[in-house]
């Protein structure tokens, strides 16, 4: 697809990939930028300084190789649990919608929505901190009441992409939502 | 629409033959089963799906035809393609695979009509084929996963969910995969297997040995049951001190889980099923721990050495202590080591009783007052120390006995430990008491006075603070109360803060006991062991992959199992137990310590009204 360029609501390139598996399956990837070396080594320099700091004060070795183990946990944990390298929203026409996020890790973790469970995909406008954001969200449906909302599911909530970049999403979800 | 067809791996390369399965009702979607291979004779197909149809419950149905290119076989296709007529359908699904290709086609055929334009698809007329969507599944895992409900969904819902009927099919028709490839008959079948069934003579004796042993649990229980009902036993006053021991609360919990344990019926429901195996599994646990501290406990050496630490802390009756203690059985040393820390604890709260009654912390008490309490507190020690002493030549045995409580599992040996503190600390517990009541006694008092002060009362009837008129005698008299009550507060507050802050101390010891005991029962360490072991069983949804993408081709997904979260499965499976989680918040309890109400450990303490 047309390789536009895209931010997110703090004005960090992210970068959005459409693919077209079939006419009524489409996958929307919006991958965040990269951890950047420059903060992993800010990281690493303030935890191993501040170490030395304190080994030079306290003469104890224990300190040191804590600051160390403390660093590797540390980079692990993040790149496991926090860091979501790109987030993936795939729409089978009839089937459902699957939202999953990748860690930086690799590790994946998904959710599969059925269509029948499924009202209506929306952008929502939320007041976030101080000032107003734009997000994509699954409506879904009551099971007793058809015409009742039940829960609200939020698309890409780690990156937060900007409306130019929703409306794109948007428009070709309601394409396949209207097939069927 | 979109068809969607659910197609097992297992057949992915299977010969060519007709395709056994079942319409999903109210979707429009089609769940593969099973491939019947080519020799075979309408009649027998017919005869063996209407015998499974009746085994298995559900519509089984031929879906339509299955052709894989083989050398040799060039005629397949068109006979595969005429079985329509024999098999009558409303829609009739032709699959074919050709070679060097990896995606399926497929050619669906309404039944009205009869003679299908074979040629159409090839031709391009894309709004007149019906858009198909492949969805592999491995059918083992989905046979044996088991679908939850997303949290906040009630099981009524469940009905509608498509995937959820899916599940349920391939779930159902167990009995279809039974048939293996090597078997003798008329049909031959392609679909999962099993592999064999290794090393199963010990499976297979354990099987067959459940059902004496459980009809031996069986007849026990009853006994003991029978034994628990006897009149004697729930009369009021062992009644009321079985309730409060904590041993008691775990044996009858114990039965309770032995019984359903086992109970001659068989589990129906998954939920049953996994309360089955988890109280069983952390039954077994229990036990083994059980064992474990037993034979830690018994073992000379280590015991010994438990001992001789202990003893120092014990110092003030050392001379009481057998002089060759090493030689002297484990238990001895033990209990003699208890037996002083009790009597260590006592000397302590002598000399902190002593410290009271001069002038703590450099403040001045009320000396008339500080001595008459003071003294009162001593002669209780006094008769504790006595008590102790008469006791101590039968708490050898006592506590050999309870040693062995262990082998019942760590759990009854934990609440014996929990039992004895609490006796143990009987007389900390009856200061607190006292403390406590006098303390209140004197608040509730000095709060009325202030009302009177202010010319109100409390109004008892309409629950508020009415105004109220007094004479002069009754404010004189009131105002005297009010100083004299104000005075001597300061001195029953430190009794009461000294002796509450040791019954935290101990309600603290007994709520960690406790807290280790309920965990220990309600873990559900078979949901975790299969959450962690075959994460497919337990599944809380299933994920998506997109397959092969070749111009012209069906889309081609890949259904995989969402495991359960392990936070999620310990909470859904947890063995219900007697709730010993505080029902006070932090607020409620200080308030409670400040007013001077009793406040309880987990299961409530009176152990001593027996002794008293």
């Amino acid at each position: 697809m047309s390789e536009e360029k895209f931010t997110d609501i703090n004005g960090k390139p992210i970068s959005l990939e459409c693919r077209s598996h079939s006419s009524f399956c489409r996958e929307f990837v919006v991958s965040a930028p990269k951890v950047s070396l420059r903060a992993v080594m800010v990281c690493t320099c303030a935890v191993w300084l501040s170490a030395y700091a304190a080994f030079f004060v306290t003469k104890n070795t224990a300190v040191l190789s804590s600051a160390i183990v403390t660093t590797l946990v540390g980079m692990m944990v993040h790149i496991h649990l926090i860091k979501i390298d790109h987030e993936r929203l795939l729409i089978v026409g009839s089937l459902g919608v699957q939202v999953s996020s990748c860690f930086a890790s690799g590790r994946e973790s998904a959710t599969f929505i059925e269509m029948s469970s499924i009202k209506d995909i929306v952008i929502n406008e939320a007041i976030h901190m101080q000032r107003v954001i734009y997000y994509l969200c699954i409506l879904l449906k009551e099971p007793s009441d058809p015409n009742g909302v039940s829960g609200v599911v939020p698309l890409f909530q780690s990156s937060k992409p900007r409306l130019n970049c929703l409306v794109k999403i948007y428009k070709s979800c309601q394409e396949i939502l209207g097939q069927c | 629409m979109v068809l969607k067809i659910f197609f097992p791996q297992c057949c992915n390369r299977a010969d060519s033959g007709l395709l056994v399965g079942r319409w999903v009702p109210g979707f429009d979607s089609v769940v593969v089963l099973a491939v019947i291979h080519y020799p075979f004779i309408p009649g027998q197909v017919k005869k063996y799906l209407s015998e499974m149809q009746s085994a298995i419950q559900l519509e089984l149905t031929v879906l339509g035809s299955w052709s894989m290119p083989k050398d040799g076989q060039e005629g397949m296709d068109s006979f595969l393609k005429d079985l329509s007529t024999i098999f009558p359908q409303g829609r009739w699904l032709q699959l074919s695979r050709e070679l060097g290709k990896r995606g399926f086609a497929c050619q669906v055929i309404g039944r009205d009509a009869a003679v299908p334009p074979r040629g159409q698809p090839k031709e391009g007329g894309d709004d007149e084929k019906e858009k198909v969507i492949f969805i592999h599944y491995d059918q083992r895992k989905v046979m044996l996963s088991h679908l939850h409900p997303a949290h906040g969904q009630e099981p009524a819902a469940e009905g509608v969910s498509e995937l959820r009927l899916v599940f349920q099919t391939v779930a159902q028709s167990q009995p279809l995969f039974f048939l293996d490839k090597y078997d003798d008959g008329p049909i031959k079948l392609t679909h999962w297997q099993s592999e064999g069934r290794e090393a199963s003579i010990l499976v297979e004796l354990i099987k067959q040995a459940s059902v004496p042993m459980c009809l031996v649990l069986t007849w026990l229980l009853s006994l003991w049951t029978q034994l628990r009902s006897i009149r004697v036993l729930n009369m009021w006053p062992v009644r009321f001190v079985s309730s409060k021991l904590s041993t008691c609360v775990q044996l009858s919990h114990r039965t309770e889980h032995l019984q359903t344990i086992s109970s001659p019926r068989r589990a129906q429901q998954h939920a049953d099923f996994m309360r089955k195996a988890n109280i069983f599994v952390s039954f077994l646990v229990d036990i083994a721990l059980g064992l474990l501290l037993i034979s830690w406990l018994y073992r000379e050496n280590r015991i010994g050495r438990l001992a001789n630490t202990l003893v120092p802390v014990a110092d003030v009756s050392v001379h009481t202590l057998p002089p060759a203690l090493s030689k002297k059985p484990v238990c001895l040393c033990v209990l003699y080591s208890a037996r002083d820390i009790v009597l260590h604890v006592a000397k302590e709260l002598q000399e902190l009783l002593q410290w009271l009654m001069g002038a703590p912390a450099g403040l001045k008490m009320n000396r008339a007052l500080d001595q008459v309490l003071g003294r009162f507190f001593l002669y209780h020690i006094h008769l504790w120390i006595s008590y102790i002493h008469l006791l101590s030549p039968f708490i050898e045995m006592i506590l050999w006995y309870v040693g062995l409580s262990a082998c019942l599992g760590l759990t009854f040996a934990l609440s014996v430990v929990s039992d004895i503190v609490a006796l143990l600390t009987f007389h900390i517990y009856c200061f607190y008491v006292y403390g406590a009541r006098i303390y209140c006694l004197k608040i509730y008092g000095l709060s009325s006075l202030w009302r009177l002060f202010r010319g109100k009362k409390w109004n008892v009837l309409r629950q508020r603070v009415d105004s109220c008129s007094y004479d002069l005698d009754q404010l004189f008299i009131g105002t005297l109360l009010f100083t004299i009550l104000l005075f001597l507060l300061p001195t029953t507050a430190l009794y009461y803060l000294v002796f509450t802050l040791l019954r935290l101390g101990v309600v603290l010891l007994q709520g960690f006991i406790h807290l280790m005991i309920d965990i220990i029962n309600s873990f559900p360490l078979f949901a975790g062991g299969l959450r962690l072991f075959r994460p497919y069983r337990l599944a809380e949804g299933v994920k998506f992959k997109v397959l092969c993408e070749e111009p012209g081709m069906s889309l081609h997904l890949m259904m995989e199992i969402n495991p359960l979260k392990l936070s999620t499965a310990v909470q859904q499976y947890r063995i219900p137990t007697y709730s010993c989680y505080p029902k006070d918040s932090w607020a409620a309890l200080c308030k409670k310590l400040f007013v001077g109400d009793l406040i309880y450990p987990w299961t409530p303490l009176h152990k001593g009204s027996k002794e008293d």
